[in-house]
């Protein structure tokens, strides 16, 4: 009796929150298939939830008047070039660190340990300057290179390194493989959970990354999405259907991959965030 | 015996060059986009350097942080990324903590509301900010102003929630608090499903009603995950930057003006390097003092087991 009343109130507080945190969600959505016309001024009714009419106009609008496609081509093109070479030369530095011995190993782990303490803010201002005196701006490799190398990763990679039975590479160093093959044909495969948690962590922090492009990049031509949107409000009337239209478009991937990978986004989160 | 001696020399002596050729390009990565800035950072904020000027690179000490000590804007920065993270954690953090309790009973659709509370987590705060913007529209019409008017009974005076020089950065911090909490939650269930079961029914055993194992199983049982949770949202509370830019430019009147977005205008707006740097210094020192903090916690915990 006790017990089904505690989940009554359960439920109760489960479903409140649950509509909070959909709300904003809902209303992006509802109001981006909406006649531009009726997103601001039916907000404040139920209809900014439940719509009486729908049309894909917003969308079409989006697609013909911003250079949506070219966001996405070069938010994908970053993100990619950013995990995947990220991926590459993190896990061999955090398996370097964990695994080999060499001169001066201790040093370097403790100068990436010092470096994770530096937030990216801090070091946004300097290095525009830093790569403005190189004349290096406003392509795509300094949307990238910045990012590939990053301490967290690293150290992400070495506590499983650290973690990880030594018999199949002992197995394999036997046998006669240096340490990059024993990595590659015997570590790797082993690894896949923390390359997939890593390459999580990585991409949810990047994908909405605002500050760094706006500091170095001028035009579409190399802008991601999250400058795309921003670019609505500088053009005055707002469509707020259509700014709402592409902000849906916006989020669809990285949402598409969370709903599949849902596992993999919450122990790679708890993971950065239980080691951390 | 011999023989395994002689073998782990060898590899021990490749292993030399092989390390760091492994751990070269993620090294070189962080000397040139992390250290390099930093150090320039440092040297730049002791001179009155400015863009695209060869003048006023000469050493001029801490004239740069005094100034700074007497901007009413800087001061206004700080105390704002103060007020943001004295508010934003504990509401953050107790919310975070709600969920992950009520998320941690085993219950029919728990697996739902897990996915609804860190799906804002997945959402680029550049869209976050333009979604609540709309939320936050002045007049009846405002989804949130129309909200309250239903809640108060119509008692509601429509506000311009972002306009209001009282209201403009509450609203950011609310605005940050529904994209951030999914993530906390994440982290403190993940803490609550790591404390032993025995520890339950050990305190059950003793007696202990379900408010006093909470005090003395999961409270402490949580204690890590809760001092990496304040301290991550404590530093991210000095981050702030997306949603500012975007929702009020720092204004109406300097009430949502951050340290990173006092250094970024400083940096791209007016050119003023050693400003700019010297706000840079500021906020590293503010962010590693927040660490040190936390490493300190975590290590004086360790001690005591």
């Amino acid at each position: 009796m006790r017990r089904a009343a505690l989940n009554i109130l359960q439920y109760g507080l489960l479903l409140g929150a649950a509509l909070v945190f959909l709300a904003p969600i809902l209303f992006m959505l509802v109001g981006s298939l909406k006649p531009d016309a009726l997103v601001l001024s039916e907000a404040g009714s139920w209809r900014a939830l439940l719509p009486d009419s729908m049309t894909l106009e917003n969308y079409r609008a989006v697609l013909a008047r911003t250079p949506f496609w070219h966001y996405l081509l070069n938010s994908l093109l970053v993100n990619g070039l950013i995990v995947g070479l990220g991926l590459l030369i993190n896990s061999l530095a955090g398996y370097a660190l964990a695994r080999l011995r060499w001169r001066g190993r201790d040093a370097v782990l403790g100068a990436v340990l010092a470096i994770l303490v530096i937030p990216f803010e801090a070091i946004a201002v300097p290095l525009f300057y830093q790569l403005s005196l190189l004349g290096w701006r406003d392509d795509y490799s300094v949307q990238i290179a910045p990012f590939v190398a990053n301490p967290l990763s690293i150290y992400l990679f070495y506590t499983f390194f650290l973690g990880l039975p030594r018999e199949l590479e002992e197995a394999a160093r036997i046998d006669g493989a240096g340490a990059l093959r024993t990595f590659f044909t015997v570590v790797v495969p082993n690894a896949i959970p923390v390359f997939a948690s890593v390459a999580i962590v990585t991409l949810l922090f990047y994908w909405g990354l605002y500050l760094w492009p706006l500091l170095m990049t001028t035009g579409p031509s190399v802008r991601p999405l999250p400058l795309g949107i921003a670019t609505f409000f500088t053009l005055p009337p707002l469509h707020w259907g259509q700014i709402l239209a592409f902000g849906v478009m916006m989020v669809t991937p990285v949402l598409a991959l969370f709903l599949v990978f849902q596992r993999g986004f919450v122990r790679g989160v708890a993971s950065s965030g239980l080691k951390g | 015996m011999k023989r395994i001696a002689g073998e782990s020399a060898r590899t021990t002596l490749t292993d030399n060059a092989t390390g760091w050729l492994m751990v070269l390009p993620a090294l070189a990565g962080l000397v040139v986009f992390v250290a390099v800035p930093f150090v320039l950072a440092l040297g730049m904020s002791l001179t009155h350097l400015r863009m695209g000027s060869p003048l006023g690179a000469q050493f001029v000490g801490f004239e740069q942080y005094l100034r700074l000590l007497h901007d009413t804007s800087f001061q206004r920065a700080l105390i704002n990324n103060a007020l943001f993270a004295l508010g934003v954690v504990p509401v953050q953090t107790l919310l975070a903590l709600g969920l992950a309790l009520a998320l941690n009973r085993p219950l029919r659709g728990v697996a739902v509301f897990r996915t609804l509370f860190f799906m804002p987590v997945v959402f680029p705060m550049s869209l976050v900010a333009v979604v609540w913007i709309l939320i936050y529209a002045p007049g009846p019409n405002g989804l949130l102003n129309s909200v309250l008017d239903t809640l108060t009974l119509h008692h509601w005076q429509p506000r311009d929630f972002l306009h209001d020089p009282r209201l403009a950065l509450p609203a950011i911090m609310l605005t940050s608090i529904w994209q951030g909490a999914g993530f906390q939650m994440v982290i403190l269930l993940a803490g609550l499903q790591g404390i032993p079961r025995e520890r339950y029914e050990a305190a059950a055993v003793d007696g202990a009603g379900r408010w006093q194992r909470f005090l003395h199983v999961t409270l402490p049982g949580l204690r890590n995950p809760l001092i990496f949770v304040v301290i991550v949202t404590s530093i991210l509370s000095f981050r702030v930057f997306d949603q500012v830019r975007i929702m009020t430019q720092g204004g109406p009147l300097d009430a949502t003006t951050t340290v990173v977005y006092q250094a970024v205008q400083s940096a791209f707006d007016r050119a003023q390097a050693g400003r700019g740097a010297a706000m840079a210094v500021v906020f590293f020192v503010i962010v590693l003092a927040i660490t040190l903090i936390q490493r300190r916690l975590l290590r004086s915990e360790r001690e005591v087991r």
